[in-house]
């Protein structure tokens, strides 16, 4: 029986803290994500390198992808929204090294994430609308829709950590119990397709992100605002 | 013989089984569909596929949610000691 996929196993102990493995993960990402930024962006310049240009593509495509999805300015959104994208995309890919198993196949990384959404929702909604504008959202098309507005918020966050949890354990989980029948070449397609599933499901994380942060900003107030080229847009 | 493991793992190959056959159909649809577009319309193919994707990724988080609930029965049983 392969090990239990809720089971978090202890590297070393701070004091009275235990370090897990998806906490030696979490912070092995972010500082290849820190450190590969510092040193693509130490020197930019007009006239960019192949690796500024390499990155300016990176950039624009998400900010394209933040203006499809709120159509808002991408400024203010794109960087959460990028982070978020790049560490679980990251975390996500970081099962094609050997003996690293991606943090994201850890409930408790995911509901971190989710958090993290929840959290700028409301953060972003209080900014744009105010307190009274943002709380007056949850009562949109009529008051009485506040009470199910309230469970939304709460059940979308928590299908959220559900969604990238399992999509990315089921592929750990399924390639382990192959790797334990076959050994050789047999579990490769299925990396492939893991492969492909972490991609995809970094991707929805950040749109849904989009889409709750969009829908925290509330509808009717957007549509006055002047799109990117300074029309405005129709939502 | 305790009959509280036969339960638990018959609960969770059912939860598996008939969980995966309404986004296995779900998922049948929308492709049906996305091809039919597709056909009919090649330059926005683009839109489409990235909209298909996305979709199936929302139809197979069904699936994914009754897998979860076969493992937490296997795993974090809370009546299993």
């Amino acid at each position: 029986m392969t090990a239990s996929p809720l089971a978090l196993a202890v590297v070393f102990r701070l004091g009275p803290i235990a370090v897990t493995t998806p906490v030696v993960g979490t912070w092995g990402i972010m500082l290849l994500l820190a450190g590969g930024s510092w040193l693509l962006t130490r020197h930019v310049s007009v006239h960019p390198s192949r690796k500024q240009a390499a990155l300016e593509v990176l950039v624009e495509a998400i900010e394209a992808q933040i203006r499809d999805t709120m159509r808002a300015e991408p400024q203010p959104y794109l960087p959460l929204i990028g982070t978020l994208f790049l560490f679980i995309f990251t975390a996500n890919w970081s099962s094609l090294v050997p003996g690293v198993e991606p943090p994201t196949a850890h409930l408790e990384t995911d509901a971190a994430l989710a958090l993290i959404v929840f959290v700028a929702v409301a953060w972003f909604g209080i900014r744009f609308r105010g307190v009274r504008g943002y709380l007056s959202t949850f009562a949109e098309p009529s008051f009485l829709m506040v009470p199910l507005n309230l469970v939304e918020t709460i059940t979308r966050t928590f299908s959220l950590v559900v969604r990238l949890f399992g999509n990315v354990m089921s592929g750990v989980f399924v390639i382990g119990i192959v790797l334990s029948l076959v050994g050789l070449l047999v579990p490769v397609p299925l990396m492939a397709l893991d492969l492909l599933t972490g991609a995809v499901q970094a991707y929805i994380f950040s749109v849904l992100a989009m889409v709750f942060i969009a829908g925290g900003l509330g509808g009717e107030l957007r549509e006055r605002r002047p799109g990117p080229e300074g029309k405005v847009t129709p939502s | 013989m305790n009959l509280l493991p036969i339960v638990s793992i018959l609960g969770a190959a059912l939860a598996v089984s008939f969980g995966a056959i309404g986004p296995a159909l779900g998922e049948g649809r929308a492709v049906a569909a996305a091809m039919d577009a597709i056909a009919r319309q090649p330059e926005s193919a683009n839109t489409l596929s990235r909209t298909l994707f996305v979709g199936l990724a929302m139809i197979e988080t069904m699936a994914i949610y009754c897998l979860v609930i076969a493992l937490l029965l296997l795993f974090a049983n809370p009546f299993v000691h």
